[in-house]
């Protein structure tokens, strides 16, 4: 139990890193900042890379996220040992993967979005994605658990 | 230069012109069955063979598309890091010869050689409108959209100029100018660099129910505009016809602009002047695609994390008894 708690642990560690940098290289920074011309980040900035690693990403976040929910009801783990703050970050988590699911929508041939309805995701998931980054920070630093 | 005023001014005659008395002509009939048309994407028809290079697609898209071209504010503001380019071509508006933000049509020149003869082709050239365009698709602000008559256009007031559509679209097409647009009110030293500009393929006309400029004054009909279905009938009509070749169809995934012309495309991407702002016409991959096979991908993972829970699950039970 121990070793399936710590593997979740790092696969959402190393999801969570590469979902955030390839998401944040939706945005043209990475060449402007000179991050990508750091050696080995050269694909920062190469748009086309940095949309299939977000996608990969985002299939492994979904897969893990749903089999903790199932984790959860198959076990009857009560819901009243999650933290707040973990509370708060599987809202945050819902969040971003239900704007990111109408955003990949968005993406697909012959889908028209309203102009507004884009922006309106666009900023959603960029917002909420900033708060989970602070929050899972918050969390780190004081050492605040997911569960009791 | 007083040939270029005096052309451009009869242009801009001729265009009001051909408004005042459009409501009886073909053009009328043509743009109000636009309008009505059901849900299906327009698409552009372009005959090469018919080209004759006069440029006056050119002018008429610069004399209807003047009130949407940035009016940059100078001195620019300084921007952080010093590898930020400033792309100014407010100074240039009369180059013609290459996609700018004051130019979003051009004609691209190629010889070719047909039944050992040499001849001279000319090709105007614009953004393609793709049937699924990385430039809209991939915009991080929202800034571009696509309209369900299958054109994609920039909005001025929301880009900022960061040229990721620039560097997806695999023609080159939109072009930027620094100095101008919102992010002259945000970080402008930190974050944007102007207004990306493209061609919207005259979405204001389209919505009064007339047809964009460089297809009205073309006086050799280059170009038609139609229902996707119908125009893309036209294309492999007129291809056999001539025996030609059509480019556009399946070129990134589709493109609502369909060229058709009596040499291969290849030895005319062979001919062309290509480089910044001025189009290839290789063949090109559906750019999108990769996206759309890992969306699917998509619909899998939650079966996958379920499957998995409920094997952990099975293993447990199974190791308790």
């Amino acid at each position: 139990m121990k070793t399936t708690g710590k593997t979740r642990k790092y696969i959402y560690t190393i999801t969570l890193f590469f979902i955030v940098l390839s998401g944040f290289g939706q945005m043209p920074i990475f060449k402007r900042y000179y991050i990508s011309d750091i050696p080995g980040l050269g694909w920062l900035a190469q748009f086309y890379v940095t949309h299939i690693i977000h996608y990969v990403a985002a299939i492994v976040l979904i897969a893990l996220v749903i089999y903790i929910l199932f984790d959860f009801i198959f076990n009857g783990s009560g819901l009243n040992k999650i933290t707040g703050s973990g509370y708060f970050k599987i809202v945050l988590i819902a969040g971003l993967i239900v704007s990111g699911s109408f955003m990949v929508i968005k993406n697909l041939p012959d889908i028209y979005f309203s102009h507004n309805s884009i922006i309106v995701l666009d900023l959603v998931h960029v917002s909420l994605c900033m708060m989970l980054l602070f929050v899972s920070l918050y969390t780190r630093i004081r050492k605040k658990r997911w569960v009791n | 230069m007083t040939s270029k005023i005096s052309r451009r001014a009869f242009l801009k005659g001729s265009i009001t012109a051909a408004g005042s008395v459009a409501a009886g002509t073909s053009i009328a009939r043509a743009a109000k069955s636009l309008t009505s048309e059901k849900k299906e994407p327009l698409v552009t028809l372009l005959d090469i063979s018919k080209c004759i290079g006069c440029e006056e697609c050119v002018y008429a898209c610069q004399e209807v598309n003047e009130n949407k071209y940035p009016e940059p504010e100078k001195p620019f503001p300084k921007m952080y890091p010093s590898r930020v380019p400033i792309q100014d071509w407010s100074d240039k508006r009369d180059v013609i010869d290459r996609l700018t933000p004051y130019n979003w049509l051009f004609i691209q020149h190629a010889s070719a050689t047909v039944n050992g003869e040499e001849i001279e082709l000319t090709i105007p050239r614009r953004c393609m409108h793709c049937d699924n365009p990385p430039c809209v698709k991939l915009c991080p602000w929202g800034a571009l959209k696509q309209e369900e008559n299958g054109l994609s256009r920039i909005d001025s007031d929301i880009c900022l100029g960061g040229s990721k559509c620039n560097k997806v679209c695999p023609w080159d097409v939109p072009q930027r100018q620094t100095g101008v647009g919102i992010y002259l009110d945000l970080l402008p030293a930190l974050a944007g660099n102007g207004v990306m500009y493209k061609c919207d393929r005259c979405y204001n006309r389209l919505e009064k129910g007339e047809v964009p400029a460089c297809i009205e004054v073309c006086p050799e009909d280059v170009q038609t505009i139609g229902p996707k279905s119908e125009i893309i009938e036209k294309a492999h009509a007129l291809a056999r016809e001539m025996n030609g070749y059509i480019y556009g169809e399946h070129e990134n995934g589709g493109t609502n602009t369909i060229y058709v012309s009596p040499v291969p495309f290849e030895q005319l991407n062979l001919s062309i002047e290509q480089g910044k702002g001025k189009p290839h016409l290789a063949k090109v991959k559906n750019m999108m695609a990769d996206g759309t096979n890992l969306a699917k991908a998509m619909l899998i993972a939650p079966l996958a994390g379920v499957a998995a829970a409920f094997g952990k699950f099975y293993l447990s039970s199974k190791e308790d008894k």
